[in-house]
């Protein structure tokens, strides 16, 4: 059988030398349809939109060159462009860094010999398989002023709640809890982290006397920093483009309280249909997500370790 | 390490439980309200199971807007773009995976780079295009870009056909298949689980998109399930909240059921490749 495949390996060998020249086209055929979507779905537009922003471009009507005119008129007259700005990294610095701590409390729970192991898991997951849209509904209601139920349980505990998606104080942070429910993705990267530390290492460290604390600052963490990095990044861009629920639950409201930067685009896209501005404010976003995501990057030397190759 | 001791074990037990109840009760509140009576609906305190299970309320949501025409919009878009991702990603990572050519590399780090690209960027040109084409109002934006391959899904079929021998591509090769029956009736069953993932994905994402059918389509009986629901909400204000409730019932079912059938695919594929 051995001997059988070494020898038609061999002839294979012979075959590609003679034909490889000839059916050299045929990798390019199976790989159009995606050279073709590139083209026409994704570089295509990218260039098209980074055009664009150089112009007044109306949905109906002549279209003018103005040069930079867009990019100053967002940094210099353009209010709702630092509102929004300000609105998205509040969001970011309150929603990343719970996010990821609270993943990472559930996979440490989830990484222990606990019995329905895989219920818990399936149930911190299925948020994460449904809809913005019906996640909207469900806390809209749960948040709702007179008949929430949040806030029923408050006062269980004697706190008066407050008016969560009426108030500008209080909007941004329901926002947050209704975004932190969908965790499930980040706890199973976490827990695949986890396991794949080595037992030995902690057993090493119990003879060598550390305690759980010391264990767990002087191995669990540094060496789960290549998952906290890959979550932080991806948190960080999802946080930025946050859109589908201060669409459903808020408008943007109250008093532009939870009006996303990502809105800010929209609304100058769809609303009132200056795609040309709208281009120009969605470059500055996919700037702005380069450059943080490069900076984290940065950092990561500093505080991401890699075991030296040997590990798969 | 394998024996808990008795304080550590209820410590992490009541913390899952606690955290268990805080993730389920979002869910059951919403069912359990799509059932309740207005009255209920509205007590203070609350009504935590309804007395009178209202199944009508479910009826009643569902013909209160053509949420059936909705339906059929959001299934066609879903198996459309799940053929059309099947087919073009499934060829494309062969193409990648098993095949030596000029700029292969450079190319596929240029996929991978486009995962990158937020959709922000591209919405607005797409908007574009698509109005240029005289598609925007029709089903076509939602569709035809799938069957043109999705970076991520072409990265884990590729994924998937590296980590599968060779031996049975080079035997049929001697027979005389050429690459495309090669394609066709060895690596499509071979890679038939991967496959079943990237449906499963690419069904949660679709049934659960909402800006896309936002600003692509504008007429009523084209909208899909999620505009649909999203909009009801706007509708006047004595729309019931428990027939909002019913209807967002309703759209979380099918991709808990694509969940529970895909399972341990997609615990798998996630814990592989990273991302969702």
């Amino acid at each position: 059988m051995k001997a059988n495949v070494i020898r038609l390996k061999h002839m294979i060998n012979l075959k590609k030398s003679n034909s490889g020249v000839k059916k050299s086209y045929v990798p390019y055929l199976f790989i159009l349809p995606w050279i073709a979507g590139f083209l026409f779905f994704t570089i295509g537009p990218l260039i098209f939109s980074l055009i664009m922003s150089f112009f007044d471009w109306p949905i109906v009507g002549d279209v003018k060159f103005i040069g930079f005119s867009n990019y100053i008129r967002a940094f210099t007259s353009d209010k709702m462009f630092y509102h929004s700005m300000g609105v998205t990294f509040k969001f970011a610095l309150i929603f990343v860094p719970l996010y990821i701590l609270i993943a990472l409390s559930l996979a440490l729970l989830l990484n222990n010999e606990v019995k329905g192991k895989s219920a818990f898991k399936t149930i911190f997951y299925l948020p994460s398989v449904i809809s913005g849209v019906a996640v909207s509904m469900i806390w809209i209601w749960i948040f709702d002023v007179n008949y929430g139920v949040i806030n029923y349980l408050l006062s269980l505990v004697n706190i008066t709640g407050p008016n969560w998606l009426g108030d500008p104080k209080w909007a941004i942070f329901a926002m947050v809890i209704a975004s932190l429910w969908g965790q499930g993705t980040m706890v199973l990267i976490f827990l695949a982290a986890l396991k794949d530390i080595p037992k030995e290492y902690y057993e090493a460290a119990s003879i060598d006397g550390a305690g759980a604390i010391g264990r767990f600052f002087k191995i669990t963490l540094p060496l789960i920093t290549p998952a906290i990095l890959f979550n932080l990044i991806m948190t960080i861009i999802s946080a930025f483009q946050q859109l589908t629920l201060a669409l459903v639950m808020t408008k943007g409201g109250p008093s532009n309280s939870t009006y996303f930067y990502a809105m800010h685009v929209y609304n100058n896209a769809f609303k009132h249909f200056e795609m040309g501005y709208a281009s120009a404010n969605a470059w500055i976003m996919f700037v702005l997500i380069l450059t943080l995501t490069l900076l984290v990057f940065k950092s990561s030397s500093a505080w991401v370790y890699y075991e030296s190759d040997g590990k798969k | 390490m394998n024996k808990m001791s008795w304080p550590k074990k209820i410590f992490i037990y009541s913390f899952l439980v606690f955290f268990s109840t805080l993730f389920l009760f979002p869910y059951f509140w919403t069912i359990t309200s799509a059932f309740k009576s207005a009255s209920e609906l509205n007590a203070y305190p609350p009504v935590w199971i309804p007395t009178k299970w209202h199944f009508e309320n479910f009826y009643n949501a569902w013909t209160s807007q053509p949420f059936t025409r909705y339906l059929i919009n959001s299934v066609i878009i879903v198996i459309g773009t799940t053929m059309g991702q099947v087919v073009s990603c499934s060829l494309v990572a062969y193409g990648f995976a098993r095949f030596k050519f000029k700029g292969r590399d450079t190319l596929f780090i240029i996929l991978l780079a486009t995962m990158m690209i937020p959709w922000d960027v591209t919405m607005i040109p797409l908007y574009m295009q698509f109005n240029f084409l005289g598609w925007i109002n029709t089903l076509k934006p939602l569709i035809i870009p799938s069957w043109f391959g999705s970076p991520f899904y072409i990265f884990m079929l590729r994924q998937f056909l590296m980590g599968i021998p060779k031996d049975i591509e080079e035997a049929a090769m001697i027979d005389g298949a050429n690459p495309f029956q090669i394609y066709l009736r060895i690596i499509m069953p071979l890679i038939k689980p991967a496959l079943v993932l990237i449906g499963v994905f690419n069904t949660l994402a679709v049934w659960n998109d909402y800006l896309g059918p936002l600003i692509f389509l504008n007429d009523n009986a084209k909208y899909t399930l999620t505009l649909g629901l999203a909009q009801f909400k706007g509708i006047g204000g004595d729309i019931k909240m428990a027939a909002i409730m019913a209807v967002t019932t309703i759209i979380c079912i099918p991709p808990t059921i694509a969940f529970f059938f895909a399972q341990k695919q997609i615990v798998d594929g996630i814990t592989q490749t990273g991302i969702k």
